[in-house]
């Protein structure tokens, strides 16, 4: 591992100041992903500014929604009872995910900013990686690439995001508060992250000296929800397809809502829409879930190892919606 | 112990007889305290910290590229703590921080500065085993034993875990209050940060639910 300076910050504004006094610094939280990746030399940070200690980590209601601090760990979220109580698909969507050690390391803001687990990104022995070397190539195009995007890629980059609890994020409108020495400002989840177009390295809306202060959840719509993740092992593997699936009924259980977020498949949480909005109106019925399904994979682009995944993530949406029907 | 006599042992000795002196003869060592307040004059670069160890204090200074794992086996010369992947996907580096179980090889040990950790080292009192210690003795959890110290203190943590309630991705009801009714599945999934290459893993869910159910955690 290249040496680093290490600056454990007291307070907020010492964090930021130190972001901002440091080229290539980075923040420290639970360190499960940021601290692998400078074992592998996919990271070197000059410094790292250890914020894991700031009392960051309040999980508390705002009105009917919820604020999350950014350093609230895994663990602690999806065992707290105002997340069990109103959002359990993210509670789900977060229990799914790695594994009781790493969930109690891990923090939001760092699950929010982990990088992808895309083979040739996480070794630098393979010298293409658009998104680690900027205009090295990407050896996934004619690789292996039987873990990658079917929709969202570019020629440049077909990595996907691995989190699972974006995926719920997503799903339920959250919003990220971001601060530095100048402003705080709320970005929408749907404006958080960027698709990789010829800039792959960029993956957030996130300017290098900003900090994840928290993550805001608004009211929920419904409790009728589910995090479906499918996997090569049943636990402890990151997701090849994931669906997060919220449905509001009305008195007579017609759809007046629906919210499908999907993970595994793209290079950001995915959500199409047009075909959350074809089952507004319709009763959750096979037929109006695969017109879903149908809709939303639309224009999927598979490549040479992952044709799979649009019947995986057709049949994946079915069961999810019809699943969060019943719940 | 030199290798001629771990060789005799073996011989007179049954595997679970053997691997029983063993543990005995390992927990009668850790009542004598680590003498390792290295009082550092910090290099460059390096952090002055202050960790609790096994219940014993210790002032270092330390590269911040020093893992708590590291910390451990290579400063500390506790090596009952695995080395395994090194990466976090295996858990054979489970140790436990102020009650809370961790990957030690994704930690930095800078990062936690003030924290109580305990290894597996830290568990027996004199030659009294812990009660899951006893458990995998009793189940034969274990084949190789290399993944063994990250399985119990894992185990440790996870029966607290249980004991609050607190859901898995298995539990059919996430909010349901009280202790989780700890089925196999239950278990598993609780289990499955840390791998046993041996495949032990029939004998150390017995091991984990009998501690369970006998109230012993």
């Amino acid at each position: 591992m290249k040496a680093f300076a290490y600056i454990r910050s007291n307070s907020v504004d010492d964090a930021l100041s130190s972001i901002a006094q440091h080229a290539n610094a980075k923040y420290l939280g639970g360190g499960t992903n940021l601290v692998d990746l400078m074992k592998t030399g996919v990271e070197k940070p000059s410094a790292l500014v250890d914020v894991s200690r700031l009392p960051l980590a309040t999980i508390e209601a705002r009105g009917d929604g919820v604020n999350i601090g950014a350093m609230a760990s895994n663990s602690a979220v999806a065992s707290h009872p105002l997340i069990l109580e109103r959002y359990p698909v993210l509670a789900q969507a977060l229990l799914a995910g790695a594994s009781a050690q790493i969930r109690n390391m891990a923090t939001v803001g760092g699950n929010l900013l982990q990088r992808t687990r895309c083979f040739y990104f996480y070794d630098p022995s393979y010298a293409e990686c658009n998104k680690r070397v900027p205009g090295s190539g990407c050896a996934a195009m004619s690789g292996y690439n039987r873990i990658h995007s079917i929709v969202g890629g570019s020629d440049h980059c077909i990595a996907v995001h691995p989190s699972d609890m974006a995926v719920a994020l997503t799903a339920l409108d959250a919003a990220v508060v971001v601060g530095n020495k100048r402003r705080e400002r709320i970005i929408p989840f749907r404006d958080f992250y960027r698709l990789p177009g010829d800039t792959p390295n960029i993956e957030t809306d996130l300017a290098p000296d900003d900090m994840i202060m928290s993550v805001a959840l608004p009211a929920p719509i419904s409790r009728h929800s589910t995090y479906l993740k499918i996997r090569d092992r049943n636990s402890f593997a990151f997701a090849l397809v994931s669906v997060a699936a919220i449905l509001d009924l009305d008195v007579d259980k017609r759809i007046r809502d629906a919210r499908i977020a999907i993970g595994g498949i793209a290079p950001k949480p995915w959500r199409v829409p047009s075909a959350e909005q074809a089952l507004t109106g319709q009763l959750p019925t096979e037929a109006a879930f695969a017109r879903a399904a149908e809709i939303l994979l639309e224009g999927a682009k598979p490549l040479r190892y992952n044709g799979f995944k649009v019947e995986l993530t057709r049949r994946a949406v079915m069961r999810a919606l019809s699943t969060a029907s019943a719940s | 112990m030199q290798p001629d006599d771990t060789e005799q042992l073996a011989h007179d000795l049954s595997r679970r007889e053997f691997i029983e002196t063993a543990a005995a003869v390992s927990g009668l060592a850790m009542t004598v305290p680590v003498l390792d307040a290295q009082t550092a004059v910090p290099e460059s670069g390096h952090v002055n910290c202050s960790l609790s160890i096994n219940k014993i204090r210790h002032t270092l200074s330390l590269d911040p590229r020093v893992t708590l794992l590291d910390l451990l086996r290579e400063q500390l010369h506790l090596t009952g703590t695995k080395k395994g992947c090194d990466h976090g996907q295996c858990g054979a580096c489970t140790v436990l921080a102020n009650g809370e179980r961790i990957n030690s090889c994704l930690a930095l040990a800078v990062s936690y500065d003030g924290a109580q950790i305990t290894s597996i080292e830290g568990l027996a009192s004199g030659d009294r085993l812990h009660p899951i210690q006893q458990a995998f003795l009793e189940s034969d959890g274990f084949q190789c034993g290399f993944c063994t110290p990250g399985q119990i203190c894992s185990s440790i943590a996870m029966l607290e875990e249980a004991r609050r309630g607190v859901p898995s991705a298995v539990s059919r009801d996430l909010s349901k209050p009280g202790p989780v009714d700890l089925t196999e599945d239950e278990a598993r999934e609780r289990m499955s940060g840390n791998l046993c290459r041996c495949g032990a893993y029939p004998n150390i869910v017995a091991a984990v639910r009998s501690t369970y159910h006998r109230g012993e955690l």
